[in-house]
């Protein structure tokens, strides 16, 4: 994600990336970075609390307009738990990734479904985009 | 490199180091390192300038989001994106993904995906508005070639195509 906000940013328009991962985004080191030390898959928040992901939301716009040194990742102040236990499992969680195939992976297969009709509908993927190395640099 | 000065963390215990931990999942596994990308020059910087109330902000999220009617992304590599409608409502939204538990976020997509959020704020002028279309992609992708050559270029002429004043990106 750090690849994409300094491709954008050396365009001219400032970013800012949420992170959960800290040496992720110290390596990839974008311009402006908030630290949330959720577990993965929780990046804006946990489900079901949008009290607390409009909180968070508002502390990284805060970030995107406060933060003036290129670089910096701010750590924002909440935690998943009072002891932190969910990082002893994230420490040492199985492999869960799966087969990687080049097909599709829908959620429901009624979703493999309306993609197909969709596609016979409007003749082309609406909404998908397959950029190549070198076309996408329009502009 | 960075200035610990310009981090304020709070009390608590140490972040996961997730480089570390695949690392070690690798080695076990007998493959190859995992070649992460480190930047150790300084990044591009463009200061945000406008009022926030004034201000049209974009939304890029990794995380394997997709709407219903679209084709869902793969698992080996997939630079492709899909444009999400500002206006898309949460049930609307499928979520697939090998590198992360996405059972949270199939429940409640604002844990990755804050569209709804970003739109309750626009409806209270606290953000001026929204890109007319959020931006997803699947992450995971090995190739850093894959996406600073063709991903990344696309996201941000999509960006500048929808005028945006900043840019929000969410990993999952």
């Amino acid at each position: 994600m750090g690849l994409i906000a300094r491709e954008i940013e050396a365009r001219g328009i400032p970013t800012l990336c949420f992170s959960s991962a800290r040496s992720i985004t110290e390596a990839v080191h974008p311009p402006r970075a908030v630290f949330l030390d959720f577990p993965l898959g929780h990046t804006t928040g946990k489900a079901g609390d949008p009290s607390l992901q409009r909180d968070i939301m508002l502390a990284a716009l805060e970030a995107l307009t406060t933060i003036d040194t290129p670089g910096t990742i701010l750590d924002l102040p909440w935690r998943w738990d009072e002891d932190d236990a969910w990082k002893k499992d994230a420490e040492n969680e199985g492999d869960l990734r799966s087969e990687r195939t080049d097909e599709p992976q829908y959620q429901h297969e009624s979703d493999r479904i309306a993609a197909q009709a969709m596609l016979e509908r409007e003749g082309c993927a609406v909404g998908c985009v397959f950029p190549e190395a070198g076309t996408a640099r329009g502009t | 490199m960075k200035d610990p000065s310009s981090t304020t963390r709070p009390s608590g215990s140490k972040p996961v180091d997730y480089i570390r931990r695949t690392k070690e999942r690798y080695d076990a596994l007998g493959y190859p390192p995992y070649r992460w990308v480190h930047n150790e020059d300084p990044p591009p910087f463009s200061p945000f300038s406008k009022a926030l109330p004034e201000a049209r902000i974009g939304l890029i999220a990794s995380g394997g989001i997709y709407l219903e009617g679209q084709i869902a992304f793969h698992h080996r590599d997939d630079a492709s994106f899909r444009l999400i409608p500002e206006n898309t409502a949460g049930n609307d939204l499928r979520i697939t993904h090998f590198a992360y538990d996405t059972g949270d976020a199939r429940i409640d997509p604002g844990v990755v995906f804050p569209l709804a959020r970003l739109r309750d704020l626009a409806r209270e002028g606290v953000i001026g508005g929204l890109a007319a279309n959020a931006c997803t992609f699947m992450g995971g992708i090995y190739s850093s070639r894959k996406v600073r050559d063709a991903l990344a270029p696309a996201l941000a002429d999509r960006m500048q195509a929808e005028s945006v004043d900043a840019v929000m990106l969410v990993p999952a």
